[in-house]
């Protein structure tokens, strides 16, 4: 039954992604798949839960890489999709102006 | 925190994924959409660390601390032109982190709670494969985008059919891991060390002109990756927001490579290289200099700039801008057109453009400024080659046949700054260079632009 629901969800989640990305235009393409990228770093927090749950030395010492890595590419991927955007502006708009 | 609070929250985290993905999609909103996405991430984390099976928070601090500094400093640091290098690597080590994750769950899995059922099992061998890929797939990427490696095809004799043979052993390797879990440990390391070395085997025969493609691709992979290991340790979120990059990733892909004409498994098993001999180029190269460019500027209403990744390697983009507006100060109307793959990476070019502050409106599609370059008095071709090439259209045996193009031979008039006459990326020959109405002004695109601008202020 796990198995379905989560299946469920998979392609759920798959026809959204699809669904939201189609219409971008070409000049957000970059900061688009900086900001995914930064998105798929959700993997910290199966990495927070193997270094955390007391699974043994072995699972913990994994379990810290990966949210070591896993903290750059959320971190890193955030903060340069950010700096990339802020940088887009209108004519006449002030550089303050966001929304 | 019960699970079911977790869960909860996991929810709400997801539609703020989903909202703030969709506000990525209009420049107005983007930087508002990327805070959304990035507070769910934050909640996501914290929720996780409330949960129950945390026990221990020694090592998380510190490995959070660290990677937190490296990501933060490693933003901060790199400069507009170094994006596609700092994307790819920012991809592999979400890859790695995968990969981690899915290894860790399998002591998990079988130090802790017995033997795993075979589902569990082939979504720990899943995550661990495309973390893998991507990890190493990335890392190459990186060496070809920053030059460490030769950015042509690196492919050797028969490449192909060992790249097949690995996977085709790594298939075999997941198959008995999943169906006698008792294997699991020596395996297992057969499995990891087949996804590095096919991650360096997938990627090391793609020339570095399809680059953006390949980028696009991996961060598809990274979110598959992520997806796989919420798979393996039953985690929803992970799941959710793994599908939607991945999904987001496909996509992108399929629209760089429809913008290059060419289908995915072209790009993936193919370089440019491949293909037979192009017509021959014959004509004669009219050079010009910046005063007379200046002359011809002038004069002009309607101005098209076509940036390329030469643009970027001379860091010319803030002249450019200037040129742009002293054009506009001079009455002429100006625009910068784009094509999809311009750069390294898709959309890299308006980057760089909205670095240098030209407005987001200035900047025009492909198909947006073809309906009308017949009326553009001048098209400035700023380091680029392949993405103006009119061979895409004429020429049948050239590798770029039917790629669709910025047609600036159609314009009353093309400049093309170019340091000389070598081919571009590709290596394919440009008859634009040729054309009746193309003047070469050759040297540094940026030293050009900054003479003929230095023409217009006296």
């Amino acid at each position: 039954m796990d198995m379905v629901y989560l299946g469920f969800i998979l392609m759920l989640s798959v026809f959204l992604g699809f669904e939201l990305i189609s219409k971008v235009p070409a000049t957000l393409h970059t900061p688009l798949m900086s900001g995914a990228n930064a998105i798929s770093g959700i993997t910290v927090v199966g990495a927070i839960l193997a270094a955390g749950a007391d699974l043994g030395s072995w699972a913990t010492g994994l379990g810290a890489l990966a949210v070591f890595f896993a903290m750059i590419n959320v971190v890193g991927g955030y903060m340069v999709t950010d700096r990339m955007l802020s940088m887009f502006k209108k004519k006449d708009n002030s550089p303050k102006e966001k929304s | 925190m019960s699970p079911e609070i977790i869960g909860g929250i996991y929810i709400v985290t997801a539609a703020m994924f989903i909202y703030g993905l969709k506000r990525l999609g209009s420049p107005a909103t983007a930087v508002g959409g990327n805070l959304i996405s990035s507070v769910a991430m934050l909640i996501a984390v914290i929720v996780t660390m409330l949960s129950q099976q945390i026990v221990d928070y020694r090592w998380i601090a510190v490995a959070a601390v660290l990677g937190s500094i490296v990501g933060a400093v490693a933003a901060r640091r790199v400069a507009m032109t170094g994006m596609p290098e700092m994307v790819a690597l920012f991809n592999g080590s979400g890859g790695i982190a995968s990969l981690l994750v899915g290894w860790a769950a399998l002591y998990t899995a079988n130090g802790e709670f017995g033997i795993s059922s075979p589902f569990t099992l082939a979504t720990i061998v899943l995550s661990i494969l495309i973390g893998g890929i991507t990890f190493t797939g990335s890392l190459v990427a990186w060496a070809k985008l920053a030059e460490k490696l030769g950015s042509g095809s690196g492919a050797f004799a028969g490449q192909r059919y060992v790249t097949l043979l690995l996977l085709a052993i790594t298939i075999v390797c997941s198959v008995m891991i999943v169906a006698s879990p008792a294997w699991t440990s020596p395996l297992i390391y057969v499995v990891i060390g087949l996804s590095l070395a096919l991650g360096v085997f997938a990627v090391i025969p793609i020339g570095g002109a399809d680059m953006p493609v390949v980028i696009s691709l991996l961060n598809s992979y990274s979110g598959l990756a992520a997806c796989a290991a919420g798979f393996a340790i039953n985690n929803t979120i992970l799941i959710v927001a793994g599908a939607l990059v991945g999904a987001a990733g496909i996509i992108l892909t399929n629209i760089m490579c429809r913008a290059m004409n060419r289908s995915l498994t072209n790009v993936l098993f193919s370089g440019f290289a491949t293909s037979g001999p192009a017509t021959k180029v014959e004509g004669e190269v009219k050079p010009i200099t910046p005063d007379d460019a200046y002359l011809i500027l002038e004069a002009a209403s309607s101005v098209v700039m076509v940036p390329g990744y030469g643009m970027a390697v001379a860091q010319a983009q803030h002249v450019v801008r200037e040129l742009g507006e002293l054009l506009e100060a001079n009455g002429a109307e100006v625009a910068y057109a784009i094509h999809p793959v311009a750069g390294r990476m898709p959309g890299h070019m308006n980057v760089l453009l909205a670095e240098a502050n030209v407005p987001y409106d200035q900047l025009v599609e492909m198909d947006d400024i073809n309906r009308r370059i017949e009326t553009v008095d001048v098209a400035i071709v700023i380091g680029a080659n392949d993405v103006v090439n009119p061979a895409a259209r004429e020429d049948t045996n050239s590798p770029i046949y039917g790629m669709p193009i910025i047609n600036v031979d159609h314009a009353r008039t093309v400049f093309v700054l170019k340091r000389s006459m070598a081919s571009g990326f590709s290596g394919v020959e440009n008859p634009l260079f040729f054309g009746q109405n193309t003047r070469m002004l050759f040297g540094d695109a940026k030293a050009s632009l900054a003479a003929v601008i230095a023409e217009f202020k006296s």
